[in-house]
Formats: structure tokens, C-alpha cells, sequence
């Protein structure tokens, strides 16, 4: 029998202790062990993207982080994003301008598009496409998802931004970000 | 009938309404086959052949089986499976190799990653570990992967028992195409190559089965559940109503999860063998070894013409890759795509000669477009072939063969009836949105740069609305099975709408579509028709999702039935407010008396009167709800006008679309919106074909592009925003003149780029390329083209 | 896909990484970011028996400036590189590093004792002649070039039991920088890469030094290149004229998206981009 170790995990707020096998890839984790089924699985090479869900703030893709890794961290995922009742503007964007279809690579999407908002408010369409090179979508050819994220963004613009629940993740700016780096 | 029901008095039909299907899909609360479980449920892995072609000397899972938490190592006899995998296309007339396909390999295995045996246990990771302590010895047999190779005296024969590589041929049309080439002013030939990819959706596929008491469920990432079921039925000996085939959420189909796929009756086989709910989930390399391929096929194409640009015949012989098997409708494809080889122009004379072969390689089968694409493509781009050798504009020279609008119902030079079409109306609009002079002056000045633009058309119009069961069917094309669609129109007493479709949705947002349409004729809101589907306990029997078919057949199934409820809801209220049946109409939201608007009756009000049963007369029977089938006189030609402007950087060979603009005549929009979408990603699937994706082989059979690093579908990054408008041509099969649109951007969009490409290079000499024109494959022709120049 | 078993710790001192590195034998591996590491244990080309995390062990992240050096902590990811511009040509090519998920994990220091020649942060490691230290249990500590440190095909001079704790890139203030990424799809590794540092004196080069991506197996500087644009102008002939000898001592692996020929013939034009940006006559793409 294998090693097992201990991780705790915030994910959406809640305090989670697992024990798991060091493998166990979050993206697992997430879903077989919390049953947070939002975030998906569809390469395995790290390509697609998926799996990504913010770590510490940051936009992850959660298929290339082991638990172990999480140990202690914030992981936001779709569904702390924003709810059915409260969706986050990205969301909101994306049914609004038709940006999904089968839904799959959505949460993903979602999660790349709110991390790049978060960093960016005001993104050209180049500079959202280029956000969005580690997310594969077979179904929209991308028009509307860069529309809905566009969209967001302008949302973001007006002051309807609302801070999305429940924890303070991916907010740093490239200066904020410039400055861990020198500064650390 | 015409429905008026908001508040506003405008039909619902027509509308860019949100989807209905989102809310749960934006916050994670979607619901796909992998995010199901069951108490007590094991996990599959599958064993796979790293041969492309072998004899299975012996399979030793001894040590695999003592792994903690392995239940079972299972082999092909294992299954007690009755009969093998189908292919339910049965041409009459034709002779066809069909070579026993089983959902595991029973003595050979013939591609790299069939099947070999199954590991079943108690958590994913731990099957994993034990499929990779499963020894199998195997018996290197000679490895066939070029069709034109295999079809050579002496290839290596990846089916002994038939002697030859050859599956069939299939031929249509004329026999005096080449006595007419012969007469032509100008004959050209080009071999045009349509190479192999894959259909990856994003999701790939997944199977949970759980067999209790007799009965097996189940849920499958498909979008066919009714095929599945009947085919499940078959293969493992079951009545059919002991079966239940849900399709949940389905993340993406595009041809490849249209199927019967082995893993479907492995886990029902072994769920019933072990008594347990059983999972198993594609990885993505399985996905891109195993789930069938489309496409690969190469053609030769003889097309000719009068001098002054009048198209006389098209000659095209066509071999089809089939690979290995022939999955449910492998041979079929190239068939589908030769109906509309005659595109949208008049013909003296056409002909298509299909020969489908044997190769070691998985399966092609229909991946979005279904040998459509191929058609169009081989046809667009000798189109632009053709006009160069004429000196003609490669746009005059589709003007000048159109087939023109007054022509319509029109029989082709195949035999083919068009319902209706406008292409010179979708050609123009088209131009009005991009002026190929101006594509043309601005690449005069970006060549100073290095950067070589050009701009591409392909005018094209496919087959669609699957299908007429008296054309298709067993008796006509040979498909074993009827195609029409069904749907029942429930009305509850609330006077809410539940409409409950045979087709199979999966992305595509017909739940939305389908209550739009349900909603104008009910006079009701959208919001209060609940759309389902893909549950074969749920509703009359159905047949699913493809071949762009939910809107124009499985939508007029859903009228059909709304007017049967129609018909009984105007009794009702004529019975209550003391009228004739035929006086009552739906005005603004109420079924009221014509003349006497005031006198009226919401469906609420009628579904109450017909549940409540107050008040009925004799006889009356109870209820609210109508089920209906609606089989096709015809098929459905959608059509439309496409441009591409590329920009090549002849230094690396990169090719860039830098525009891309399509005008699509589908027939009246039910929701824009959701048409728009359905082509962009139409069109994003026809890039990749053209610049990024394929899947390769080497010569022993191994899969190169294994993975999602190897096998480029193209992201954000790659592609620019889409222009889009539309004309609207009814149908003249269809009651509401819909067509189809999810295969149309597929189908339109590769010749348009490659086209294109080749106007860029026309500078240097480049007169002809095939897909896929990945950088190297551009940066050759250019050396060549600069060789020849210097030389 | 699934990695195979092994087993994991995550020390919180460098002290105890190399004992948990001594005690876990040759198939102990360190774990930084993992994005070189984990997708090959995903496909079962890597099987290690035990992972030592360094993410407990403090001081390993950031980037701080002393004495003409910037002093990058192994364990700084990529996209702090990418977003502290003073870095130059170093932000310039870690921005290009696949996708925006992996450069928010991925590390420096995992790449580059990964040792892959697609890579995109080595060959700026030759050009910004970088120096790597190396720690090793008992107090130990080397300083290694980069030149020294790419020994091979994902075969570095880190030895077993040692860590890499810090790369110091110098600044090369003054310099001009361009990089050159030539790839089918962003989020692709580099099928060529070139990039160039380039220190201008009136319109003459004084020195330039060009590194090159996935030309053999470990990244190279292409000296023939630099030898021929020193002391030239810095002008689009000179530098057309010196990249034209850009493939000179390479040994390219063909692909299957490119055979070597090919490969050699990219090597010459990003070499050309690359200078051009670096001298400013041709704005980067």
C-alpha cells in the first residue's frame, strides 16, 4: 500500500482535510473526492485546459498539480466563482453572448477568462485570445467566448463589477505581480 | 396558426433568445457522463494492442489480478456477447467485405489500440496500474497504411479471410462522363487529398453501466442513445425495453460519439458479468486511438469545361480509407458526400466512383460534415483549378454554372432533388461584406514585407435533414433503419409544456430552439417548455443527433405533435365557449373565437378543462398531449457563400486567416443567435483541417499524433473573429423551411482556406496544394516554386 | 492519465530536501512547479520513486538586483519573469512560455534542470551568460554557467543531490533584446527559437550574443552569428547577412512538423527577427 498523506485544502471557503495518495491529481481530488464535478478533465498533457481553477489566486490548470501541492492553499473552482443566483460577470458574459456550447470546456474558459480580468481590465481582442491559448473549445471556434469576455471586461469598466465570493483571488495586477517578483 | 405571444406581440421564432441550457453549464452544475456515480461502482481499463496488426498468442493477467482492489481481468470470450459490432449500412446491390469487429480483439488485433482485454476494479488509478501488468505476447503480422498501397497485388492483407484490401465500391451517376470530358474544350485533373483527423470534442467519451434485476442502465457520452440501446439489445442477448440508454450532458460530438462503440457493451457486459455498476472513462490519447477517425480519402478529379467557362462534366474516383472495421456507418461516408459532388452548378454529366479500403488504422466513420467536407473540397478547389486554367475569375466561373434560383426544386446531374437554393443570392451578400479588389491592393502592398495575402471562395450547398427512411433507408441508400424523427408534446395541467424529442442534442441548444418554436404556436413563454431529451425511458422511441437533422427533422416531428395538441385544445375551447373548432385561433397568448377576440382561452385555462375533465362531453378523452413522427419527403440542401483572406509568410511557410466572412442560407432562423455559433465552430473545425489538424501514422502503423501536443486543434490564438450574415431560402420540404446548420462552417470553410493560399502564392508560381499547409508543407512549395524560377 | 505511485515530502528546510534526496536514492526527484515533470509522469515516461517538494523551503522565490546581476530565486515562476520587464529579453521569452496556467506554476529552476532543448528560458541563459548556483548538502554550494549547465537531451550538470537555488542573470543595461519563436500554435513549445542581446555603440554593433531553441540537443549559441555581426553596422544587411549563418554547427532533430533542413532554414530567419528586433530595425512579433 501506498503512502498517504495529509493535505487541507480551501476550496470556495471551505475548509477541507483530505487524506490522499501523493499522485492524487487535484483535478481528482476536486472532483472525486469533494464531488466538485465542474472542473473537467479533457487532455492529458496539460493542453486543453480544462481543469483550470484558480490556486492561490491564480488561474491553474489542476490536471498538472497534485493535491500535495494544494497543501494549504485557496482553490477557487466554477462553482465558487459565482452561482446560479449570483453569477460572476464572466459567467454572466458568456450566456449572455452565446459563449459556450456544450458547456465542457466552459468552466475552464470561465476561470481563464476571470483570471486574465482580474489582471487585465481592459484587454484588446489579441490580448484576450492570447489569454486564452492554454483552453481548447471545439465548438464555438472562439468568436463568442472572446466576445463574452470582451463583454466582461467592459461590464468590469463600468463599475458592475462585482467582486466575485469568496475569496480574494486573482486580483493582482501585472504591477502587483511585477512587484512579488522584484520585491520578494 | 401564427403565434404572438409576448408581451410585445413578437413570435418567439426569429429571436437571438439566451440559451436555456446555460445556467447550469456556466456554473458547474452540468452533469456529464464522468460526473455520475453509483454505489458499490467499479472503474474499467482497457488493455490495448501496441500493434498494428498481430495475432494474440496470449494474454497472462495473473499478476494484474492479484493487484489490491483488481475485481477482474476480463478477455474477449469472457463477454458472452451474442453478436459483434454493426455496421448498418447494407447497400442493395453491392458486394461488401465486413470483417467481424468485437469490443475485445478475439485472436488479432488489427490497429494500434484495439482491444485486447479489460481490468476492472475498485478506483481509477488503481485499474491503471493493473492494465499495465496485463502480458500479452503477440505475433507481428504485416502492416498495410496507405489505402492506394493495400489496394496493390500482394499488400498485406489486414483481413486474410477475403483476400484483398478492397471493402466495396459504390458508384453514381452517369456513364458517359468521360465520353462528355472527352468532347470538352478544357479537361483538368488534380488529385485531391483529404487526410485523416479526428473529431475531438473536448469531453471524451465515457460509459457507466449498471445491470440489477434483469435490468441494464446505461449513461454514455453518445448521440445516439436509441441506436445504442437497440445495438446493446443485440450484442448481449437483452429485450430491448430492459434497457435504458441515458445520454447526459454530452460534452461535444462531432461525428465521434455518432457510434456504437465497443466500450458501450464491454461495460454493459461487464456489469452484468460482475453484478456491479461499472465506469470507464476515455483518456484523451485513447480518444485520439481509438474513437473513430474521418476523412482520409483521396480523389482524383476530372473536371471539364466549354472555353467560355460553361461546366461540362466532373468525373471523381474516390478511395476511402475505411481503416480497420467497419463501424456503424464507415463505408457509407464517401457515399453521403458523393450526393452533393455535383455542388451548386449545372452539369452535362457527373459521375462518382467510391472504393473503400482496408488499412491498419482505427475506423473512419462520420466526424462532423461526414464526407461532405470532402466533397465540397475536392469540388471547390478544382473549381479555383479550373478558372485558372481558363483565365477566368474563379467567381464568374460559379456565376456562370450556378444553378439558378427559378430552377428550383432542381435534380441534379446525380440525381439529386435541391429543394430550393439561391446561390447567386448568397454570393452577392456575400460580396457586399468583403471586396475581393480591395483583398487584392492590399496584398500588392504587404508583398514588399515578405507577407503574401489572398483570398479564397468556396460556394457550396450540402445534404442534410437525415433522412428520408424511402431514399436512405434499407431499401434505397441501404441504411438498416428508419430516419425519421419523433417527439411527444405533453401539456401539464398547469399549462407548463414538457416536449420530449428523439433527437440527441449536445451543445447545439435545442432546448432553447425547439421551446422557441413550441412557445409561438402554444402561446406561451419559452421559459414554460422544458425540452427532453437523450433518455431512451423518456418519450416514444428516437434516433438522435446528426447529420445536421434535430431542427428539420426532429423539429418538425415536434410541430407535428404541437399541432395535434393544437387540435385539441380548439375543440376544448370550442366545446367551452360554444364555437365552431375552425374559428378558433391563437391571438396574443389566447386560444380565442375569431371575430370575438375577448372570447378566449389561455392553454393554462385549456390544460386545466382537459385534466380537470369538468364539463367535457361524453366521451370525452382526458388528457393534453399528442406524440408524432415525422419522416422527410426529401432531404434539405442548405448552402451558402464563403471567403477566406490568408496571410502567408512565405519566409516560414505560416499561414494566418486573417478574415473570414460566410454567408449561410439554412432557411428561416429559429435563433440566430444559436445559427451564428453553430458556424463559427463549423468553420473553426475546417481551419484546423486546413492549417493544424491531422492525424498521422508511420509506416508500421504506430499513431503519431497521439495526444492533443501532436494533434493541433487550433486555439483563440489562431483564429480570428468570424463575419457572419445569412439570406434565408425556405425549404420546400419542411413545413417551417428550416435546413440544418451544424455541419455547414465544415463543410464550406477548407476549400474557401486553401483557396486562398494558393491566391496568395500565385505570385511565385504556386499553383496547387493539399492539406493540411502546415508551415513546412507551404515552405516547401515556396523553394520549389524558387528552385524552378532560378532554374 | 495517471502518474504511477510513488511517495512525497515536502521539507521546509534545504537541509532536509537533501537528506530526504540522500535517503530516496537515484529515483528521488525534486519537485518545483512540475510542469516539465508531471505531464511525463502522467504519460509513464518518468517514474520517480519519491518527489521532494520544494515549495516549504523558504527563500527559493523572487527576483531581487545586486550588483549588475539580477538575482532570480529557482522557484520564481515564470510569470513573475514574465511581468517584471527590467528583466528584458528574460520577460520577453518567459512570456512566450506556453500558456498563462503554466506559467503561473512553472518554474525556472524546474526548467531549466529539465534540460529540454525546446525550452524556451535556456538559450536565453547562454545569451544573458547566466550563472546557476547549485547547493548541495553540508553546506555546499558551486556556481555553474550556462553554458556548463546543458549538458544534453534533458541532461543538466545538476547532480544528484543538488539543488538549484538561484539563477543570476546579468542585466546587461543598455543592451537591446529580441526573441524569435517560431511555433504552429501558442501554447506549442518552440519548434525554432532564436533570441539576441545586442549592445549598440553609434550604430555599430559592439557586441551581440544570439542563443538558439531546439536546434540540437541542448540549446546553443550560434557563434558563427555573432562572430560576423561584431563590429558591423546595425543595419538589415549586416545582421540578414550574419543570420545567414545562424545554422552553422547545429544538429536540429527532425519531427514530424519539421525536417532538419527545415529547422535550419527557421534557425536563419529567427535569428534575423531576433537581431532585428534586438537592434530595433524590425519591431518583435
Amino acid at each position: 500500500m501506498s503512502q498517504r498523506v495529509s493535505v487541507r485544502l480551501r476550496v470556495n471557503g471551505v475548509e477541507h482535510e483530505l487524506d490522499v495518495e501523493p499522485r492524487l491529481l487535484l483535478v481528482h481530488a476536486l472532483r472525486d473526492e469533494l464531488g466538485l464535478t465542474g472542473t473537467h478533465v479533457g487532455c492529458d498533457t496539460s493542453n486543453c485546459g480544462a481543469c483550470t481553477v484558480h490556486l492561490d489566486g491564480r488561474a491553474v490548470k489542476s490536471c498538472t498539480v497534485l493535491a500535495v501541492q494544494a497543501d494549504e492553499a485557496e482553490v477557487t473552482t466554477i462553482e465558487g466563482l459565482g452561482s446560479p443566483e449570483d453569477l460572476h460577470p464572466v459567467q454572466e458574459a458568456f450566456w449572455e453572448h452565446h459563449g459556450l456550447q456544450c458547456g465542457y470546456c466552459t468552466p475552464g474558459m470561465i476561470m481563464a477568462g476571470a483570471d486574465l480580468l482580474a489582471r487585465n481590465p481592459d484587454p484588446s481582442e489579441q490580448e484576450v485570445r492570447h489569454a486564452l491559448e492554454g483552453n481548447l473549445c471545439r465548438c464555438t471556434g472562439y468568436h463568442n467566448i472572446v466576445k463574452a469576455i470582451l463583454s466582461a471586461a467592459e461590464t468590469g469598466r463600468r463599475g458592475a463589477i462585482h467582486e466575485p465570493a469568496p475569496s480574494a483571488v486573482g486580483r493582482e495586477s501585472a504591477e502587483e505581480l511585477a512587484e512579488q517578483g522584484l520585491g520578494a | 396558426m401564427s403565434g404572438a405571444s409576448d408581451s410585445n406581440g413578437q413570435p418567439w421564432v426569429g429571436r437571438r433568445l439566451r440559451r436555456k441550457e446555460d445556467p447550469p453549464l456556466i456554473t458547474g452544475r452540468g452533469r456529464y457522463t464522468d460526473d455520475h456515480s453509483l454505489p458499490g461502482m467499479l472503474f474499467a481499463a482497457i488493455v490495448r494492442s501496441p500493434e498494428a496488426h498481430a495475432r494474440v498468442v496470449s494474454i497472462d493477467a495473473s499478476a494484474a489480478k492479484q493487484r489490491p482492489g483488481v475485481h477482474a481481468v476480463l478477455t474477449g470470450e469472457d463477454l458472452r456477447l451474442e453478436s459483434p459490432l454493426p455496421c448498418a449500412w447494407v447497400p442493395p446491390g453491392v458486394e461488401m467485405n465486413v470483417p467481424d469487429h468485437w469490443p475485445l480483439a478475439r485472436g488479432e488485433v488489427n490497429h494500434v489500440g484495439d482491444p485486447v482485454a479489460v481490468v476492472v476494479g475498485q478506483d481509477r488509478y488503481a485499474v491503471v496500474d493493473a492494465a499495465e501488468d496485463v502480458f500479452v505476447e503477440y505475433d507481428p503480422l504485416p502492416v498495410v497504411v496507405d489505402p492506394q498501397e493495400a489496394l496493390r497485388d500482394g499488400a498485406p492483407l489486414v483481413h486474410e479471410q477475403f483476400g484483398t484490401n478492397r471493402v466495396h465500391r459504390w458508384s453514381l451517376g452517369a456513364d458517359d462522363v468521360e465520353q462528355v470530358l472527352e468532347r470538352s474544350d478544357v479537361v483538368i485533373e488534380r488529385r485531391i487529398v483529404n487526410h485523416r483527423t479526428s473529431g475531438a470534442p473536448i469531453e471524451p467519451r465515457a460509459v457507466l453501466a449498471d445491470y440489477r434485476s434483469g435490468e441494464l442502465t446505461v449513461t454514455t457520452s453518445t448521440q445516439v442513445p436509441h441506436f445504442v440501446r437497440l445495438f446493446l439489445a443485440l450484442m448481449l442477448g437483452m429485450s430491448e425495453e430492459r434497457i435504458r440508454v441515458i445520454a447526459p450532458d454530452v460534452g461535444g460530438g462531432f461525428g465521434a460519439k455518432l457510434q456504437m462503440y465497443g466500450e458501450e457493451a464491454l461495460c454493459a457486459a461487464v456489469a452484468r458479468h460482475l453484478n456491479r455498476p461499472v465506469k470507464w472513462v476515455e483518456t484523451r490519447s485513447e480518444h485520439m486511438m481509438v474513437s473513430h477517425h474521418g476523412r482520409d480519402q483521396v480523389a482524383t478529379v476530372r473536371m471539364g469545361a466549354t472555353r467560355d467557362g460553361r461546366l461540362t462534366g466532373v468525373h471523381i474516383q474516390l478511395v476511402a480509407d475505411l481503416g480497420a472495421y467497419l463501424m456503424l456507418l464507415t463505408p457509407l461516408i464517401p457515399t453521403l458526400g458523393a450526393f452533393v459532388m455535383t455542388g451548386c452548378y449545372e452539369w452535362e454529366s457527373a459521375r462518382v466512383d467510391i472504393t473503400g479500403v482496408f488499412t491498419n488504422k482505427v475506423a473512419t466513420d462520420a466526424i462532423r460534415g461526414a464526407g461532405r467536407p470532402e466533397a465540397t473540397h475536392m469540388l471547390e478547389v478544382t473549381m479555383d483549378q479550373l478558372a485558372a486554367e481558363l483565365g477566368l475569375d474563379p467567381l464568374e466561373l460559379r456565376r456562370r454554372n450556378f444553378i439558378p434560383k427559378e430552377r428550383f426544386p432542381a435534380e441534379t446531374a446525380l440525381g439529386m432533388v435541391y429543394d430550393s437554393g439561391d446561390y447567386h443570392g448568397t454570393l452577392a451578400r456575400l460580396l457586399e461584406h468583403i471586396d475581393p479588389a480591395e483583398v487584392r491592393r492590399e496584398a500588392e502592398g504587404l508583398r514588399a514585407r515578405g507577407v503574401y495575402r489572398g483570398i479564397g471562395f468556396s460556394t457550396y450547398t450540402e445534404i442534410c435533414g437525415l433522412a428520408p427512411s424511402r431514399i436512405a433507408g434499407p431499401a434505397g441508400v441501404g441504411v438498416q433503419a428508419g430516419l425519421w424523427e419523433s417527439a411527444l408534446v405533453r401539456v401539464h395541467v398547469s399549462g407548463a409544456v414538457t416536449v420530449y424529442s428523439g433527437t440527441s442534442p449536445h451543445g447545439q441548444g435545442l432546448d432553447t430552439s425547439f421551446a422557441q418554436i413550441v412557445a409561438d404556436r402554444l402561446g406561451i413563454s419559452p421559459q414554460q417548455v422544458e425540452v427532453m431529451h437523450g433518455d431512451t425511458a423518456t418519450g416514444p422511441q428516437g434516433l438522435g443527433t446528426y447529420g445536421s437533422r434535430s431542427l428539420s427533422v426532429g423539429g418538425e416531428a415536434i410541430v407535428k405533435a404541437t399541432e395535434r395538441v393544437i387540435d385539441k385544445a380548439r375543440r376544448i375551447v370550442a366545446h367551452r365557449l360554444e364555437a365552431a373548432p375552425e374559428d378558433v385561433e391563437l391571438r396574443e397568448g389566447r386560444f380565442s373565437i375569431a371575430g370575438s377576440p375577448d372570447r378566449g382561452m389561455t392553454l393554462a385555462e385549456i390544460a386545466g378543462e382537459a385534466y380537470v375533465v369538468d364539463n367535457m362531453p361524453a366521451g370525452f378523452e382526458p388528457g393534453l398531449e399528442a406524440t408524432a413522427f415525422y419522416d422527410p419527403e426529401n432531404f434539405v440542401f442548405p448552402f451558402g457563400a464563403h471567403a477566406a483572406v490568408v496571410d502567408v509568410d512565405v519566409e516560414t511557410g505560416k499561414v494566418d486567416v486573417v478574415r473570414y466572412v460566410a454567408v449561410d442560407d439554412c432557411g428561416p432562423a429559429i435563433n440566430p443567435m444559436l445559427i451564428d455559433g453553430q458556424v463559427h465552430g463549423g468553420i473553426a473545425h475546417a481551419i484546423g483541417q486546413a492549417l493544424y489538424e491531422r492525424i498521422h501514422y508511420d509506416d508500421e502503423g504506430q499513431l503519431v499524433t497521439g495526444t492533443f501536443v501532436d494533434y493541433a486543434l487550433p486555439s483563440a490564438a489562431e483564429l480570428p473573429s468570424f463575419e457572419t450574415d445569412r439570406t434565408e431560402t425556405p425549404s420546400t420540404t419542411t413545413s417551417m423551411g428550416v435546413k440544418g446548420v451544424g455541419e455547414a462552417g465544415t463543410i464550406a470553410a477548407s476549400p474557401a482556406v486553401v483557396n486562398a493560399v494558393v491566391d496568395a502564392l500565385r505570385p511565385l508560381g504556386i499553383e496547387f496544394l493539399n492539406m493540411p499547409l502546415s508551415p513546412q508543407r507551404v515552405w516547401e512549395a515556396v523553394q520549389q516554386a524558387q528552385e524552378g524560377v532560378r532554374a | 492519465m495517471i502518474p504511477a505511485e510513488f511517495d512525497y515530502t515536502a521539507p521546509d528546510t534545504l537541509d532536509a530536501v537533501f537528506a530526504a534526496l540522500a535517503d530516496g536514492g537515484e529515483d528521488a526527484k525534486l519537485l518545483a512547479g512540475g510542469h516539465s515533470l508531471l505531464p511525463l509522469m502522467k504519460l509513464r515516461l518518468a517514474f520517480p520513486s519519491l518527489l521532494v517538494d520544494l515549495r516549504r523551503v523558504p527563500g527559493l522565490s523572487g527576483v531581487t538586483r545586486s550588483n549588475g546581476d539580477f538575482r532570480i530565486g529557482a522557484m520564481t515562476p515564470h510569470a513573475v519573469l514574465e511581468h517584471t520587464g527590467e528583466l528584458g529579453l528574460v520577460a520577453r521569452v518567459a512570456g512566450t512560455i506556453a500558456d498563462p496556467q503554466v506559467r503561473h506554476r512553472g518554474t525556472i529552476g524546474g526548467s531549466l534542470a529539465h534540460g529540454d532543448p525546446a525550452s524556451d528560458l535556456p538559450a536565453a541563459m547562454l545569451v544573458t551568460e547566466a550563472r546557476m548556483t547549485l547547493r548541495s548538502a553540508g553546506g555546499a554550494e558551486r556556481t555553474v554557467a550556462a553554458d556548463d549547465l546543458f549538458v544534453d537531451y534533458l541532461t543538466t550538470a545538476v547532480g544528484e543531490g543538488e539543488v538549484m537555488t538561484e539563477v543570476a542573470v546579468p542585466a546587461l543595461d543598455g543592451w537591446g533584446f529580441g526573441y524569435a519563436k517560431f511555433n504552429r500554435r501558442a501554447e506549442d513549445w518552440a519548434m525554432v527559437a532564436a533570441c539576441a542581446v545586442v549592445q549598440a555603440q553609434d550604430g555599430v554593433c559592439r557586441d551581440v550574443r544570439v542563443g538558439l531553441t531546439n536546434m540540437a540537443s541542448r540549446p546553443l549559441r550560434a557563434e558563427a552569428v555573432e562572430d560576423a555581426l561584431r563590429g558591423q553596422p546595425l543595419e538589415a544587411d549586416a545582421i540578414a547577412r550574419a543570420a545567414e549563418l545562424a545554422a552553422e554547427g547545429t544538429d536540429p532533430p527532425g519531427d514530424l512538423n519539421a525536417t532538419p533542413d527545415y529547422k535550419r532554414h527557421l534557425a536563419r530567419v529567427m535569428t534575423r527577427r531576433a537581431l532585428a528586433e534586438a537592434a530595433g530595425t524590425e519591431p518583435g512579433r
